[in-house]
């Protein structure tokens, strides 16, 4: 049977007056994005000249002061960004950090010196380099802030003692986050920005399934079914209203997020490919509420339900993520949601090129996972949630 | 093909549909020839099984035995061709509450792909016909459930269909708005188009319908006009007729 775009556009034009009627989701899905943006802009320093002004960090030189160890603590104290502190051994540091006197705690392996060595003398061959881990330690109970500091410690590592010019360039240290900011000019809440378009848009799953599960509960959609409308048309029709508001939230949230202080540093190309990004993600979010929808028995149920598939996104897939631990960060990339902050966060924030490798690899991943969760949608819902 | 009266062609065909829900069957072996230019009525306390045959006759429920025809396509096998002569107004009163009386049956007629030049005229012309044209443009949610239920009708009716299935379709309406529906009814059957519905009203049996088929616990167990009824059973009005063959106790389910 082909399928007939005229059904789909009716469908769409239906679900368009929904959003923009319906108070419930039109706050869901254009409402809440911008309350949600202006209160993280206003609470995480874009408003008020809240920059980040100075984080105390405390050094432990495993290996014993050295050149390089003593040059990466004055670049961090340089920076204007940390206050740096220098502890003799690990124990009487991490007792600091528990107290609260340090916000994080940054162990340079013994190898630091061998591996900073190693790279300036072989650049671009990693065959030859020592590997070793700089292991950071943060203070748990100010999780915002520790948001920030893994990517600033690496900003000053990479620029400082290892002399890296590149984006994403590989090197033989090795440290939680990546890399890219201009440690001066950042705030809290420009490390959020990125995460604030996944975070936004990952609420359709649930205003899908409510909107199909009501249909079902009201007989509508078995109304629908017994037109010359196909399956197949009716997911058409939610697809095309859903990317258009995919589009409208990401373009809202932009707004907000640039009033509010976040300048991408990508040009156009890098902003309509972050746009693209965030709208294929769209078909994931739909995808998911057509799972919930064939679960959930009625509208109620579909909202619980679709909180299994909401919430790991959240945490694990959007800004939140890098206050988890390092396994619960790995599993943030088995989530759609993860390579799309980290494409936004490369694009934007970094201001990776659209070709790079790595954005290139997040906007494989978001469209792969986002075609294969909305075809099993569609499959579990014509199978298990249209009757 | 042509009935043994000769008068007109077959517009539902229903032969042998049975269909169970797990351990309950809903619907019986039921056999039924519905000629065309007529208004049917499908007669049954609650739970006798007349939801369920009209759901098999628009494909909405796939029959566990049986086949059903609706002008000579096949239900099940020929799904698209058979819901394009159909227009179907359900039991449950489904509309969109969000959309105006107008858009909800624009909608309908799109899904049916009707030219937009001749949607419009279609869709002031249902409206009026159920007496909504004024409140067309109010969003139905701020409706009555009588209107509702005539928004619904229009919505079915706004492809002029063949085949119209209306179930229960005047629940909760006033005498007037009931009385503006049936002569709707009674005029598709003069244009030639075939209705079936549902009814609890006796009343509404006896004024609209050429024939009914009365059905209990899934098996049809009488077939004929409303007056050739009343007569074989020396009843005074449907209702008797229908307390005669479906006895008084008050049955669960719908």
């Amino acid at each position: 049977m082909t399928m007939k775009l005229g059904h789909a556009l009716a469908l769409a034009r239906k679900d368009w007056r929904r959003i923009f009627r319906e108070p419930a989701f039109l706050f869901m899905l254009i409402l809440f994005p911008v309350v949600l943006t202006v209160a993280f802009g206003t609470s995480f320093g874009a408003v008020g000249g809240a920059r980040v002004s100075q984080f105390k960090v405390g050094i432990v030189a495993l290996g014993g002061d050295t050149t390089t160890s003593t040059q990466f603590s004055q670049d961090l104290g340089a920076s204007g960004t940390f206050i740096v502190s220098h502890y003799a051994d690990n124990s009487t540091a991490q007792a600091a950090l528990s107290e609260g006197q340090l916000q994080a705690l940054v162990l340079l392996p013994s190898g630091f010196e061998r591996s900073v060595q190693s790279f300036r003398a072989h650049p671009g061959e990693p065959g030859e380099w020592t590997n070793s881990t700089i292991s950071v330690y943060l203070d748990r109970g100010s999780a915002l802030t520790a948001q920030v500091i893994p990517t600033m410690l690496a900003q000053v590592l990479d620029q400082g003692v290892l002399g890296v010019k590149a984006q994403a360039e590989a090197t033989p240290l090795s440290l939680a986050s990546p890399s890219g900011v201009t440690v001066k000019e950042t705030s809290v809440f420009e490390s959020f920005a990125p995460g604030l378009f996944a975070f936004a848009s990952i609420y359709m799953i649930m205003i899908v399934a409510q909107s199909y599960t009501v249909d079902r509960e009201t007989g509508m959609l078995g109304r629908i079914l017994v037109t010359p409308t196909s399956s197949a048309e009716i997911v058409a029709g939610s697809v095309l209203s859903y990317l258009v508001i995919a589009l409208v939230q990401a373009l809202l949230v932009f707004a907000c997020v640039y009033a509010l202080g976040y300048h991408p540093v990508s040009g156009t190309d890098g902003l309509v490919v972050g746009f693209v990004i965030v709208t294929v993600f769209a078909l994931c979010n739909i995808g998911f509420g057509l799972i919930t929808a064939a679960i959930a028995k009625s509208a109620g149920a579909a909202t619980g339900i679709s909180f299994a598939f909401l919430m790991p996104q959240l945490f694990l897939g959007t800004f939140v993520g890098s206050a988890l631990s390092a396994t619960a960060q790995e599993a943030g990339r088995f989530l759609p949601a993860y390579y799309v902050t980290d494409a936004l966060t490369s694009l934007w924030t970094r201001g990776a090129s659209v070709t790079s490798l790595a954005v290139v690899t997040d906007l494989a991943a978001v469209a792969a996972s986002s075609a294969i969760i909305l075809a099993a949608g569609v499959l579990v819902f014509r199978r298990f949630g249209n009757r | 093909m042509q009935l043994e009266n000769g008068r007109t062609a077959v517009a539902v065909s229903i032969r042998g549909l049975t269909k169970d829900y797990a351990s309950v069957r809903a619907v019986d072996g039921l056999d039924l020839s519905i000629p065309e230019a007529e208004v049917f009525g499908l007669l049954g306390p609650n739970g006798s099984g007349k939801t369920t045959t009209i759901n098999c006759l628009t494909g909405l429920l796939e029959p566990t035995k049986g086949k059903v025809e609706v002008l000579g396509f096949d239900v099940q096998a020929q799904g698209p061709a058979a819901r394009e002569v159909m227009g179907v107004s359900p039991q449950e009163t489904a509309v969109y509450p969000y959309l105006t009386g107008e858009e909800n049956v624009r909608l309908f007629g799109e899904l049916y792909s009707v030219p937009r030049k001749a949607l419009n005229a279609r869709v002031d012309y249902v409206l009026e016909k159920v007496g909504l044209l004024d409140e067309a443009k109010r969003r139905v949610g701020k409706y009555s459930g009588g209107m509702k239920r005539r928004v619904s009708i229009a919505m079915a009716l706004v492809t002029d269909p063949r085949v119209v299935l209306l179930d229960e379709p005047t629940v909760g309406m006033d005498p007037q708005a009931r009385r503006a529906v049936w002569d709707f009814i009674l005029e598709l059957r003069d244009r030639g188009k075939t209705v079936v519905l549902t009814t609890h009203y006796m009343e509404e049996a006896d004024e609209l319908c050429d024939e009914v088929g009365i059905i209990d616990h899934g098996k049809l167990i009488e077939l004929g006009s409303p007056g050739n009824l009343r007569e074989k059973y020396q009843a005074r009005d449907m209702e008797d007729v229908f307390i005669r063959l479906t006895g008084r106790g008050i049955r669960e389910g719908a």
